[in-house]
């Protein structure tokens, strides 16, 4: 968001950047190449492997593509899942 | 042996069926073979846009099932020797042709003529998968707007899944006017984000609602700058070097274009 601020100097702030620059950022998501289901079955992969240390609720994880600036004009995907966690398991102790 | 182009977009509304009609009756002028098939079945449009609604008989669909031959369903343009319309059937939906199906109408269809324009319907569903799925080439339409470039991005990426990975760009409703101001993403803008080959640039042209509404296609009109730019593309769809059209944007800028574009000779 804070991204766009750059633009209101004199030159930049001409809506053909701006357009510019919100096509190039959101054609980095597209190009990704990502679709729901794609993030789906990485969510559900997480959540089985996550779930034997740690005690969350799935419907709360969100798992997305996003772009992380990098640099001046570059932007990289990245994969983010953000997971709240409601406790840790005591995996010592349950231990067989 | 001809060449089978597909005419897509992704976002409707940009000008994929103007663009058709005006490339194919261009190509006919420039004394070739054209047929142009109206892909968008259910939603039929490039009859009205060449003025040929009333002449229909057969459609595309008629062929593929064997109701008439190949020849009785393709229309005849009487204004433009060697154009002849292949239309979409109205009250049909998409799957009332299999990709098989078009493939082997493609293949009849380029022995006997130059070229084979395809107008593909919008969107990416099967109406879209059926007339990409003959084709051999494919121009892609956009205008400058953040809508229609990115789905245009997003055919490019489609197309090249399928086999095309090099489509042509034409750049429809260019406003110079608009451009000049900063207000419009310009033709350097738009190549620099989808980086695929430019073949054209169209301004914004009354004239275009004007043969619209007329049924003639505006190359016709020699008074029209979007016609003359679609004469020029059908020029450099047959492998002629032709340079971009002077919009008025000065010289620097047309400069600019003619090095992107490859002319002009730096």
């Amino acid at each position: 968001m804070f991204d766009f601020f750059r633009f209101f100097g004199k030159e930049e702030s001409k809506s053909k950047n701006i357009a510019k620059e919100r096509l190039k950022l959101v054609l980095i998501h597209d190009r990704a190449n990502v679709s729901p289901m794609f993030l789906d079955t990485i969510k559900e992969d997480m959540i089985k492997v996550i779930s034997s240390y740690i005690e969350f609720d799935a419907d709360e994880m969100d798992v997305r593509i996003t772009k992380v600036q990098d640099g001046e004009n570059d932007y990289t995907s990245t994969l983010v899942a953000n997971i709240p966690i409601k406790r840790m398991k005591k995996i010592g102790k349950n231990d067989r | 042996m001809g060449e089978v182009y597909v005419i897509t977009s992704g976002k409707g509304g940009v000008g994929k069926t103007t663009t058709t009609a005006n490339i194919g009756a261009a190509l006919a002028m420039e004394g070739k073979k054209v047929v142009l098939m109206d892909a968008d079945i259910g939603l039929r449009n490039l009859d009205v846009v060449l003025g040929l609604e009333n002449r229909i008989v057969y459609d595309i669909v008629d062929v593929v099932e064997g109701t008439c031959r190949l020849k009785q369903a393709l229309v005849r343009d009487k204004r433009f020797e060697g154009l002849y319309l292949l239309p979409a059937a109205q009250t049909r939906d998409k799957d009332a042709i299999s990709p098989k199906q078009m493939q082997d109408l493609c293949k009849e269809l380029k022995e006997l003529y130059d070229y084979i324009l395809i107008d593909c319907p919008a969107g990416i569903e099967q109406g879209f998968k059926n007339a990409i799925v003959g084709a051999n080439k494919a121009i892609i339409v956009t205008i400058p707007e953040v809508s229609a470039v990115r789905d245009a991005d997003r055919i490019i990426g489609l197309l090249a899944s399928h086999g095309m990975p090099y489509p042509d760009l034409l750049i429809n409703r260019l406003r110079i006017d608009m451009v000049k101001r900063g207000d419009m993403m310009n033709v350097e803008d738009t190549i620099d984000i989808l980086g695929i080959d430019l073949i054209g640039v169209v301004p914004d042209d009354e004239n275009i609602v004007v043969s619209t509404n007329r049924g003639e296609p505006a190359v016709a009109n020699s008074n029209s700058l979007a016609g003359k730019a679609y004469r020029n593309v059908a020029k450099r769809v047959m492998g002629e070097e032709v340079p971009l059209l002077d919009l008025g944007a000065g010289n620097t800028f047309v400069g600019r274009l003619k090095r992107l574009f490859g002319i002009a000779g730096n």
